[in-house]
């Protein structure tokens, strides 16, 4: 810096040769004030609406996703009636008619012969109902000819009309419910046969092609067991690969090409990773496609660099007072840095470690290209068989047809968030509690 | 499972030779461990390395290889009636041949008269090579085991410098660990380059990086070879500049402003509220964003501009009125707009920290001369901070180049080369993901292009950082 950059014309008002009038200067000063006003208006603004963005985005995830964590279950009595059962093929009898015969004798309607009202009916409950009755006429076929209370949820669009998103209002032709089942919905509702309550299955189910029966379950095992195997590779080997380079490393050119090459690893695209992972792993190694271990792998090599760059930051806060000490009571190079440097320095290695962790349970485009799109109606068994991911579960339902899946996909970005927030916050804490400063 | 089996016992093993060499070093010393060169449990320790490791490491090595060679030597021979077959049959064959032998559902291809024969001749076979490839790595693996604990307990005496030899294998374990870095770049370089180069063997890579028509879909079948128009890359780098220009706009501006105010004007505890938010913002997953760009954006955007259509239609400006009027929920701005919220908080902290490291007397002699906060940042701070802002925006644009899933969600698929902002523009991420989404092929120039574009999205932004780089050593000002 030079003072000519200083001085452009009204920073000097103290010249004293061209003293410009007592009105002028006033006026000058006024003006200097007002462009420091409003520069600083600019730089609030801007902060404003940073955090406009941040509560609007926070608020309106939320606002679409809350009411999934409420469902509406319906009990009913169903007469379990012999001729309609079949004892020798229980697996072919149309369980979801019993259903609605059981459905329509309590809303005292009767079936034409096209099976519309039936067929109205069906659209009201889940196919859950009739997978119950499966089961329970497995277990004991003593139940056939006798009358069973099942309780299941509502279907996607029923629900929707008693949480208000379907609306009376709207035309008839434009709603997926007609005003006669809508009538029946609030018939239910009054007379107690369906009750509000909050929404366990949300938790417990997998994904499903039925909105009301999909869950987030298979999709948080699949991302705890590919967060394992992204653990397990890039913790030990990104730590350790930190030690040599701040430790151990001579300074040549080699060292000097691993460490550019780290810090433009950790700039590469995430999708370029998901590219490496499918011409290495899947097509060169045979790893089998979208199962936790190869998207553990392909995480583990993208979260290598941070976790290198965050223990070296970490490593390099021990002050070198301690090596020397370790050093001059007679310990080697490598009991020094295992003995004393490495554990004084891990509290900051966990943080960036569970740091970035948590950015890879959010990722999902290099997942996208191994493989991890298809519908999986489960946890996954091992880490070879196919799952999905949280995230990927959000692209999957965001992409669905029908509107209560984008409910559900608000949702499963809560519990994406919560795991993440819980994710930071340990690493806040971890880093709060241990962290020394010298 | 043989192999989780195997590893188990040759920890027990090698767990058992530490016992020994330590056991044998203690004997050696007569008990008294101020006789030994190193501690005992060095000596231990050498001696399970050498029982371990190198087994270790072959059995992992036949877990991850084994598969492939025992494919090769089943391949190896293939009778007439296999030959007959087309190549992918031929494939779906060697498969299905796979899976039998291991007891897993084959596919629905039937298999008749002399394949029949020839496949369960495979399948047969197929159990015998498994046999002996996993046997003999057992057996090897068994074999250097022992041999590693017998060729290093002997040398287990006083005089040896067991921890010597120990920290030769850590050095040795953290070089492979640096090393794995740069083996991840190199085959970041090599999958793409290679998987680019048969791309280009179809398709040269003059048209496919100046051609001006995008249209995978068309070249679909084998026989039906990329007609060199279908593979242009122009619309796909318009789009993706189009969308990294809006994002810009949006995170250039707020980013540099909130970190100037935070690092010039706000106290201590606005510092302390605001900065973590922001880092929340910065944490946020980018499907959220997509999330937010297709349901919320979108059709804000989309209600938006429809309305001043409507407002204006029928008036002087009636055509584009009309446009308006059929603006689409997937537009550019949006993407553009949603990445750039995105943005925000990494331009800002970028731009925090170098505003930061402008040294204090620099603004003191400012205020000293009768400056303004404002002028002081104006002409002060941000010429010194220039080169290290110009770096941060330079990684922005890198980042908005390469996000996926914000584009994938909210930008569209239609490769259009337009300037644009309500069009639906498609980037080259957009594509990379549809290319390689769901089943494929590897030998179709329509998946392989995704890896084209794969290698020019990866040179553009290791070129940004390098540039970056350079310029923040070439032109940042020393203080001290």
């Amino acid at each position: 810096m030079t003072d000519a950059s200083l001085s452009p014309s009204g920073i000097s008002p103290g010249a004293p040769a061209a003293r410009p009038a007592e009105s002028a200067r006033d006026a000058l000063l006024k003006k200097r004030h007002r462009s420091e006003k409003l520069f600083r208006a600019q730089g609030m603004a801007a902060i404003v609406v940073a955090m406009i963005f941040l509560v609007v985005l926070v608020g309106r995830i939320v606002a679409q996703g809350y009411s999934t964590f409420e469902t509406h279950t319906l009990t009913v009595p169903v007469y379990l009636n012999p001729e309609r059962i079949d004892v020798n093929a229980l697996e072919g009898v149309n369980y979801d008619y019993i259903v609605a015969e059981a459905m329509m004798k309590k809303l005292g309607v009767q079936d034409d012969d096209l099976g519309t009202t039936s067929g109205k009916i069906m659209d009201l409950t889940s196919r859950d109902f009739g997978n119950q009755l499966l089961q329970m006429v497995k277990k004991d076929r003593s139940l056939i000819g006798k009358t069973v209370n099942v309780t299941g949820s509502v279907k996607a669009d029923a629900d929707l009309y008693y949480k208000g998103e379907i609306k009376r209002s709207t035309a008839e032709e434009d709603r997926k419910l007609d005003n006669q089942q809508l009538d029946w919905l609030d018939r239910l509702k009054k007379d107690g046969t369906v009750q509000t309550g909050f929404n366990t299955k949300f938790f417990t189910n997998s994904d499903s092609t039925e909105p009301e029966q999909a869950g987030v379950w298979g999709a948080v095992i699949g991302s705890a067991m590919m967060l394992f195997i992204t653990a397990m590779i890039a913790i030990p080997v990104g730590v350790l690969a930190a030690v040599y380079l701040e430790e151990f490393a001579p300074k040549n050119r080699w060292t000097d090409i691993i460490e550019v090459n780290i810090n433009n690893l950790a700039a590469v695209p995430s999708i370029v990773y998901g590219l490496l992972g499918l011409a290495l792993f899947i097509n060169w190694l045979h790893v089998p496609r979208g199962s936790p271990l190869v998207g553990g792998l392909v995480l583990a090599l993208m979260a290598l660099p941070t976790v290198i760059i965050a223990t070296r930051s970490s490593l390099k806060a021990v002050p070198p007072s301690i090596r020397e000490a370790a050093l001059g009571v007679g310990a080697s190079k490598a009991q020094t840095v295992f003995h004393h440097v490495l554990p004084l320095a891990m509290p900051g290695v966990m943080t960036g470690a569970i740091l970035s962790l948590a950015h890879a349970l959010g990722e999902t485009a290099p997942l996208l290209m191994i493989g991890m799109v298809a519908f999986v109606p489960g946890a996954p068994e091992n880490f070879a068989s196919s799952a999905t991911v949280l995230p990927v579960q959000v692209f999957i339902w965001e992409n669905a047809s029908e509107r209560a899946f984008h409910e559900r996909t608000a949702a499963a970005i809560i519990v994406l968030l919560v795991f993440m927030i819980l994710m930071n916050a340990t690493a806040v804490i971890l880093r709060r509690r241990f962290e020394r400063r010298w | 499972m043989l192999t989780w089996l195997s590893l188990l016992f040759l920890a027990l093993f090698s767990g058992a030779a530490f016992m020994a060499g330590r056991s044998r070093a203690l004997k050696s010393s007569g008990g008294s461990k101020a006789k030994l060169h190193s501690l005992p449990n060095y000596y231990g320790l050498y001696a399970a390395l050498w029982a371990g490791a190198p087994a270790a490491l072959l059995l992992l090595l036949g877990a991850t290889f084994g598969g492939r060679v025992e494919d090769a030597m089943l391949q190896a021979q293939r009778p007439a009636a296999v030959q007959a077959l087309t190549p992918d049959r031929q494939d779906v064959f060697f498969s299905d041949v796979n899976a039998v032998a291991t007891g897993q559902a084959a596919s629905e291809v039937s298999y008749d008269g002399p394949l029949r024969a020839a496949f369960d001749a495979k399948v047969v076979e197929a159990k015998r090579i498994d046999g002996i490839v996993s046997y003999s790595v057992l057996g090897l693996a068994g074999l250097l085991a022992l041999a590693g604990f017998l060729l290093a307990t002997p040398r287990i005496n006083t005089e040896f410098r067991a921890r010597n030899r120990v920290e030769g294998w850590i050095a040795g374990v953290l070089i492979a660990c640096s090393i794995a870095a740069v083996l991840t770049t190199l085959g970041i370089v090599m999958s793409l380059i290679y998987e680019s180069w048969r791309f280009f063997e179809s398709v040269s890579p003059l048209s496919f990086l100046f051609g001006t028509e995008w249209a995978p879909q068309i070249a679909m079948r084998a026989d039906q070879v990329a007609s060199s128009g279908a593979f242009g890359a122009v619309p796909l780098f318009a789009g993706t500049f189009l969308v990294m220009l809006i994002a810009m706009l949006v995170a250039a501006p707020i980013g540099l402003y909130s970190a100037i105010y935070l690092s010039e004007y706000a106290g201590r505890s606005m510092r302390a509220t605001i900065k973590p938010l922001l880092e929340i913002l910065a944490g946020v997953p980018t499907v959220v964003y997509g999330f937010f760009a297709a349901l919320t954006v979108g059709p804000l955007f989309r209600a938006f501009f429809n309305g001043i259509g409507e407002q204006m239609a029928g008036g002087p400006l009636d055509g584009i009125a009309q446009y308006l009027m059929q603006v689409q929920n997937q537009m550019a701005l949006v993407a553009g707009v949603v990445m750039g919220i995105m943005l925000i908080p990494f331009v800002s902290s970028l731009s925090d920290d170098i505003i930061n490291a402008v040294p204090q007397s620099l603004r003191d002699g400012s205020y000293a001369m009768g400056a303004t906060k404002s002028e002081t940042v104006k002409k002060v701070v941000l010429p010194a901070a220039l080169p290290g802002i110009m770096a941060a925006m330079l990684l922005a644009v890198s980042r908005a180049v390469g996000e996926t899933m914000i584009v994938t969600m909210a930008a569209g698929l239609q490769a259009k080369l337009t300037a644009n902002p309500l069009d639906t523009v498609t980037t080259v991420t957009v594509q990379i993901v549809t290319l390689l989404t769901g089943d494929q092929e590897f030998d179709s120039p329509k998946t392989l292009s995704a890896f084209g574009l794969g290698l020019t999205l990866f040179v553009v932004t290791l070129g940004l950082n390098i540039i970056a780089l350079r310029i923040v050593q070439k032109y940042r000002e020393q203080y001290d």
